[in-house]
């Protein structure tokens, strides 16, 4: 075997190769990111085609040819349609959204009333900022200011008939104000509840995991809508004749059951992942039950499914919009509402008003994914690689 | 310390020993639960069984079979005003299942698209499926659902000033009409030898595994699949004589005549739930490609296979057991986000079971079938893609 033979071996040395093309410069990142392969290339240009094709239009749309102010429907409408547009024009009639701006915060809560609500979205935010930021002390007073205390205060300002304030009704209100309230609610009641009901259905007595179990799949299984209908047609068939219920409450005893469901899996899958040597090493310390749960898996157990928590809570956020279609006037219903309204009624209102709910709707959600990402970058105590 | 073995247990103690007693404990509360349900249960059927007999309503199902009196829109199977209660609500699950099964389809394909893009390399690519994933995450279905419908399909023309498109298809307001295939003689055949395509695509497919498994050569499945599965059908068509003529839609004044005719709530309803199903089937496919350790690929690039084989033979099925589950529940969530419908006036099952009940005042029936037909979907669901994930999960020694 000789090895100068075979074929396959070099016998002569390469040449020098060129340097590689530098990525620093903004022509090597253009490379290296938008032109890597022809492939690329082509999809590039097919992206870039299409921005092309539908940004400036919806600038155009939503900024450069929209109405920033007027007082009724004129100003959105076109001369045929009787305004005062040209023939032709299209744009966003942000007039309509300023005009009825404090509608959509309040619904129609009595406007020379509006300074409570305004007092309690101060509060509120007073409350939650500190609670959300890490460094702030006293976290333990700040949940039970924000979790007891406050909606207790806010139920006495916003519905009043005490200390003098006048009363206003539920069906009043409406707006930003109820998507909030309800969305409040469902998290308060959604988080302990679900707990519960996770520890419920891992429970070792069989009589209470049954009824865990059924409640959580059963509420799973169906959706939103026919369970805010059920609350709303049902309940007052359940309570002896000549009770009532408020609206309102049976929107949010409806939210409450199915968020607190929803929750009880989220957190289900953080019990399944704390390792069993855990508990059995609270119970060889001689805590009980619910020390053991209290100090040792439900601390490790939260931290590890906040994404899933929030994630919950985004989706309860969202879904607080269903209570439109049972007749009350949430951020989206009130938003509807003005569709029919005829002092602004025109071809463009209904498109601007729901681009307005959508970005409210988006800021906020948006703000709580952005917010748990940095929480669990902040719990992570994990030994990274 | 021997002196605690010596002292008789009193009374007080043995009593205090049942309360310490974690098996007594569980008993205990057990019961107790199972007392307050029952007593609360019992409670709220007592309430319940007063109140409507006070409002003079009569329970149980009869109502099914009375006259609906109300009109479908859109309805699979023939039905009129005269029709009963129980079709009416049959024709509402048929189109919950018609919406749910179109907008599977559109959202896993749309959400592979952009859960792959977001993972694509080309920056511009992926900053747009960013962009989508985080715009329709995080706005409610239903503002998305009245977006198409208000927005979108509300600015389309009246039916005189109709878009045409090719094939005698026809846009506007009232929906979209297209022709209606009418089947002459003979046209059996068709899904006959579609049935024998797919059968003998299996057994192709049966054959080339186990020739491969045995010889290492491969076969084009797919080609030789795709032949079968139309082309079959297609020699049947022309062997039967092309027994298929058209229902034209005819363009009136007021109204179009003829055709079939997909109604603009359908539109709105499906184009919503896809796109916004869409963008949470891109984060659990992207999950699921970034679930797979880098070390298979590059083990896979060091054997000599292609991207492309990379990507199909090696990261496509490690990261199919990381996506089913919870695309499992994407699918369940649309399904059940198809109840929506209901605002826009789309007769699916909850629409037509909700007028039922406005027309008949039967609440707690109504509601009971609604929620066991929802269930069943549900159950059904999550059975099939049990099976599925079972048959693809990791085979450990």
């Amino acid at each position: 075997m000789n090895p100068k033979n075979l074929a396959y071996i070099r016998t002569e040395m390469l040449g020098p190769e060129p340097a590689p093309l530098s990525t620093k410069t903004i022509s090597g990142w253009i490379r290296a990111n938008l032109l890597a392969t022809p492939k690329d290339t082509a999809l590039t240009v097919i992206a870039a085609a299409l921005l092309l094709w539908t940004v400036p239009g919806m600038l155009e749309w939503l900024f450069f040819d929209a109405v920033w102010s007027g007082s009724d429907r004129s100003v959105c409408t076109t001369i045929v349609q009787g305004g005062i547009q040209p023939d032709g024009w299209k744009g966003a009639c942000w007039a309509f959204v300023g005009d009825r701006f404090q509608q959509f915060m309040f619904g129609r809560y009595p406007l020379d009333e509006r300074w409570r609500p305004m007092l309690v979205a101060i509060l509120f935010v007073a409350l939650l900022v500190p609670m959300l930021i890490p460094k702030v002390p006293r976290k333990g007073l700040n949940a039970l200011l924000f979790f007891v205390v406050f909606p207790i205060v806010a139920f006495f300002l916003l519905h009043g008939n005490i200390f003098g304030l006048r009363e206003v009704e539920t069906p009043l209100w409406g707006g930003l104000m109820v998507t909030l309230i309800l969305s409040f609610v469902g998290i308060a009641v959604s988080l302990p509840v679900g707990i519960l009901l996770a520890l419920g259905r891992r429970s070792n007595m069989p009589v209470i995991r049954i009824f865990c179990v059924g409640f959580i799949e059963i509420i799973r299984g169906v959706p939103l809508i026919s369970v805010l209908f059920m609350a709303n047609v049902m309940l007052p068939l359940f309570l002896p004749t000549g009770w009532t219920i408020d609206n309102f409450l049976r929107a949010l005893v409806g939210v409450a059951i199915f968020a607190s469901a929803y929750m009880a899996e989220v957190i289900r899958g953080g019990l399944q992942a704390i390792p069993k040597g855990q508990s059995e090493g609270a119970d060889s310390l001689g805590l009980s039950y619910w020390q053991k749960m209290r100090l040792i898996i439900l601390p490790q157990a939260v931290k590890l499914v906040i994404p899933g928590i929030v994630n919950t809570f985004i989706g309860l956020f969202k879904d607080t919009s269903l209570v439109s279609i049972i007749g009350m006037f949430d951020l989206l219903g009130i938003v509807r509402l003005n569709f029919t309204d005829t002092t602004w009624i025109t071809p463009v209102t209904p498109i601007t008003g729901l681009i307005f709910a959508g970005f409210i709707f988006w800021l906020f959600c948006f703000g709580m994914s952005r917010y748990s990402a940095f929480m669990e970058r902040h719990l992570d105590t994990s030994h990274t690689r | 310390m021997t002196d605690h073995a010596v002292i008789a247990p009193s009374e007080a103690g043995i009593l205090r020993s049942y309360i310490y007693d974690p098996k007594f404990r569980g008993i205990f509360f057990q019961l107790l639960t199972l007392i307050t349900v029952v007593v609360v249960g019992w409670w709220i059927f007592d309430n319940t069984v007063e109140n409507l007999a006070r409002s003079g309503t009569a329970s149980g199902y009869g109502f099914l079979r009375g006259r609906a009196g109300f009109d479908i829109g859109q309805a699979l199977i023939p039905y009129t005003s005269d029709s009963t209660y129980g079709r009416a609500i049959f024709v509402g699950f048929l189109n919950t299942v018609l919406v749910a099964v179109f907008g599977i389809i559109t959202a896993t394909f749309v959400g592979f698209i952009i859960g792959l893009g977001r993972l694509s390399k080309n920056w511009l690519i992926a900053r747009l499926c960013t962009v989508y994933v985080e715009i329709f995450r995080n706005i409610p279905v239903l503002l998305i659902i009245f977006f198409w419908y208000k927005g979108v399909l509300d600015s389309l023309p009246q039916v005189r000033d109709s878009i045409a498109l090719p094939f005698n298809i026809f846009l506007n307001n009232r929906g979209l009409a297209f022709p209606r295939p009418i089947w002459g003689d003979g046209a059996w055949l068709i899904p006959l030898a579609l049935v024998i395509g797919i059968v003998a695509t299996m057994v192709v497919a049966r054959w080339a595994k186990q020739r491969q498994i045995a010889t290492g050569k491969q076969f084009h499945t797919v080609r030789a699949g795709i032949g079968l599965i139309v082309g079959l059908p297609f020699l049947a068509f022309l062997a039967a004589g092309a027994p298929l003529t058209f229902d034209y839609p005819i363009a009136g004044r007021f109204n179009l005549t003829g055709g079939t005719r997909i109604l603009p709530e359908f539109v709105a309803l499906y184009l919503a739930l896809s796109l916004y199903t869409a963008s949470f089937i891109a984060e659990v496919i992207r999950a699921g490609i970034r679930g797979v350790p880098k070390g298979q690929s590059e083990a896979s690039f060091a054997l000599g296979l292609q991207p492309s084989h990379t990507t199909r033979l090696v990261i496509v099925p490690q990261a199919m057991r990381i996506i089913i589950p919870p695309l499992t529940s994407q699918y369940l969530n649309l399904t059940k986000n198809s109840s929506l419908g209901v605002a826009i006036g789309f007769p699916e099952l909850f629409s037509t079971t909700s007028t039922t009940l406005n027309q008949t005042g039967q609440a707690v029936e109504a509601i009971s079938i609604m929620l066991t037909v929802y269930l069943a979907i549900s159950i059904a669901t999550s059975l099939f893609m049990n099976w599925f994930n079972a048959k693809m999960a990791l085979v450990e020694r």
